[in-house]
């Protein structure tokens, strides 16, 4: 058995267990970005450097600095008395174990492993750079209109809405 | 002399030849890292002295001159006065996370060090995606910066924190586009191979040598870099989330002793990984500046210290000369001014590579005329634009009634 | 080498994991940070059934996770947009009581 793997794979799932289970928000935002760092980590043990770095540059760079800063907007992080988990949450974690169950089920009594080609694959950057320019150019394109399209969505829903001229009377 | 160029390497393989075959890759890797452990804190060590007395004589007094001659041994005085003194935690501060932001902090900047070569092959390991690694990790330190001011519960530790976060995010986009413009050149993410792009010698008489930095794309790119560099470490005019005299140190005002020496340490170690980023990137790596046989005698590892260095000294004769800019003319600053500038760069890369294949007579200055006049048209537009529209009203004075 | 099984195991059990976060938190900020789990869970899927493909010059799991993570970012920076102005009008990003539109 792999040792490395076996390391990885169990901090990945105990960060994301604690990422949906603690009561402290800040403390789930920062193991959410450990759960990340454990998928760039999986996703270096596999041989894709370059979405790897770019995890790291995303998610724990951009996505978790996000979550924090929204935390600290909606002053949510103080501990609250409140409970956490909705009315009826036992019958959510019977649904998603019963998920897990099934996807389980369907992993073992298929047979992945068949088709496996004896060289492994390898994506240079280089690679990475051409098909991004000739395969992949319209998603390449889409992507870019998509994000702009989000930025400038996200900045008009958050920004501070001035009061209408016929308040002030 | 091709010896004392290659003589660590050359330490190495010999070392690693006399160990037992079954510590020989453990043996490599612990080698290929303890140069740079020892190296580096050595310098930040050495670089807290100079620093000190070169702010000292910049502002026309001495600077420490006490603890051995002329005060390069302070270094060891204050080493001695953090590990003693006594590690304070707030009662109400979260305790993991306070303890662990000084770790999350420095591995990373440790981590950075490892692509980027010190010398001809002396690089610790050579990643495909070498640049795209240093940019990631450079990423993790943001959110270590964020733990340790939200951490201390402090309100002014949260602040200097937002502010230092908000500010790295903010100068990561220049940094990375002009980085981006020598990947465009080179059309690699190897350290390695942007250093070898940048060998050999051009010019009347084969005297300036094939640097990026000189060409118009490579200058306004160093600039560029070299601000985004002092902005992405905290280091002044950009140092407002830390200063002494504004948020009273910020987002580490709660730590002291070992943990605000690794704080401290973290920081210079960012500035110096930086730095040599800057140098791979744009002054040639590990090359020397011409072609004399004298020149080639100097090992390429003394060559690249030697850039280094300047460029510390640069950093710290700004901070003597420069006043601190406030967190608005900081952000102004990033979003207006250098994101423009480094989109406009890039364009002047590309028609640089264009040009490039022109060769008639004087076609070398022409390429030099509309390159720089792209890049100085716009800069000069955007300093005076920016100025302009603030609405400088008539000076009043305003007397204490 | 580990078998491809133990990566898709491992996939699904992040998958779920996020899924319970979704389905039982009433926090809004923990569901967005459950589904950016399952996004993630997803992404390791692809690449490691790219990893053990067919056919060795093919980059395309590479590219759906590329594109993946930068949506993922996208719809972050939407979401918690959202999440700020909700929280702005109803002074709460508890779900259970941001229920006006209910009966």
């Amino acid at each position: 058995m792999d040792i490395a793997f076996i390391i990885i794979a169990a901090l990945t799932f105990v960060s994301a267990l604690a990422a949906i289970s603690l009561r402290n928000l800040v403390h789930c935002a920062l193991s959410v970005a450990v759960t990340f760092v454990g998928l760039a980590l999986l996703y270096l043990k596999l041989g894709a450097e370059f979405v790897g770095f770019a995890q790291i540059v995303v998610y724990v760079g951009a996505v978790a600095i996000l979550i924090v800063f929204a935390i600290l907007l909606t002053k949510s992080s103080e501990t609250s008395n409140e409970p956490r988990y909705s009315r009826g949450a036992i019958w959510s974690g019977v649904v998603a174990a019963v998920a897990f169950a099934g996807l389980v089920a369907a992993i073992s009594a298929s047979q992945v492993s068949l088709t496996s080609s004896p060289v492994a694959p390898s994506a240079s950057v280089e690679k990475i750079g051409q098909d991004l320019m000739s395969k992949y150019v319209l998603p390449l394109e889409a992507i870019g209109l998509l994000l702009t399209a989000a930025l400038i969505g996200a900045v008009i829903i958050a920004m501070k809405e001035k009061p209408a001229e016929g308040d002030e009377q | 002399m091709e010896f004392l160029d290659q003589i660590f390497i050359w330490t190495k393989t010999q070392v690693v030849g006399a160990l037992p075959d079954v510590l020989q890759v453990p043996g490599s890797i612990l080698l290929s890292i303890l140069p740079i452990m020892a190296v580096f804190p050595l310098l930040f060590a050495l670089t807290t002295v100079a620093e000190r007395k070169i702010l000292g004589r910049i502002q026309n007094r001495l600077g420490p001159n006490r603890v051995g001659p002329f005060g390069f041994l302070q270094w060891a005085a204050d080493g001695i006065k953090t590990i003693t003194k006594e590690d304070l935690v707030p009662r109400n501060a979260d305790k993991i996370v306070h303890f662990l932001a000084p770790v999350a902090l420095l591995a990373p900047v440790l981590l950075a060090y490892s692509v980027l070569p010190f010398g001809r092959g002396m690089y610790a390991i050579e990643l495909d995606a070498g640049l795209l690694f240093f940019f990631a990790v450079g990423a993790g330190t943001e959110l270590a910066v964020f733990m340790a001011g939200w951490s201390s519960r402090n309100k002014y530790s949260l602040l200097g924190a937002m502010r230092a976060v908000a500010q790295m995010i903010s100068y990561e986009l220049p940094l990375l586009l002009s980085a981006v413009s020598v990947v465009m050149i080179v059309g690699s993410l190897n350290p390695n191979e942007i250093v070898a792009a940048q060998e050999g010698f051009k010019g009347a008489g084969g005297l300036i040598p094939n640097w990026h930095v000189f060409t118009p794309w490579g200058l306004a790119g160093f600039g560029l870099f070299m601000i985004a560099a002092a902005a992405e470490s905290n280091r002044s005019p950009f140092d407002l989330p830390e200063a002494e005299s504004e948020i009273i140190a910020g987002y580490f005002v709660e730590y002291s002793g070992m943990k605000f020496a690794t704080f401290f340490l973290a920081e210079y170690l960012g500035l110096f990984v930086i730095s040599s980023l800057g140098i791979v990137l744009f002054l040639g790596g590990w090359h020397a500046p011409a072609p004399f046989a004298l020149f080639e005698i100097v090992p390429s590892w003394a060559w690249f210290m030697g850039k280094l260095v300047t460029i510390i000294f640069c950093f710290i004769w700004v901070r003597g000369t420069l006043p601190r800019l406030r967190i608005d003319q900081l952000m102004n600053f990033a979003w207006k001014f250098m994101l423009p500038m480094t989109l406009i760069n890039l364009l002047v890369v590309a028609i640089w590579q264009y040009a490039l294949a022109w060769d008639f007579v004087g076609a070398g200055l022409l390429r030099w005329l509309i390159c720089g006049g792209l890049l100085v048209g716009p800069y000069l537009a955007l300093g005076q634009g920016l100025m302009n529209s603030r609405n400088w009203g008539k000076r009043t004075y305003r007397y204490a009634s | 080498m580990t078998p491809l099984e133990h990566y898709l195991i491992l996939s699904s059990l992040l998958f779920c994991v996020g899924l319970a976060g979704a389905l039982t938190r009433r926090n809004a900020i923990v569901v967005l940070i459950s589904v950016e789990l399952m996004l993630n869970a997803a992404n390791l899927n692809f690449i490691a059934f790219w990893k053990f493909g067919v056919d060795p010059a093919a980059t395309d799991g590479v590219m759906v996770v590329i594109f993946s993570i930068g949506i993922a970012a996208a719809e972050a920076a939407v979401g918690l947009a959202l999440i700020i102005a909700v929280y702005r009008h109803f002074k709460t990003v508890n779900l259970d009581q941001i229920n006006s539109m209910k009966g």
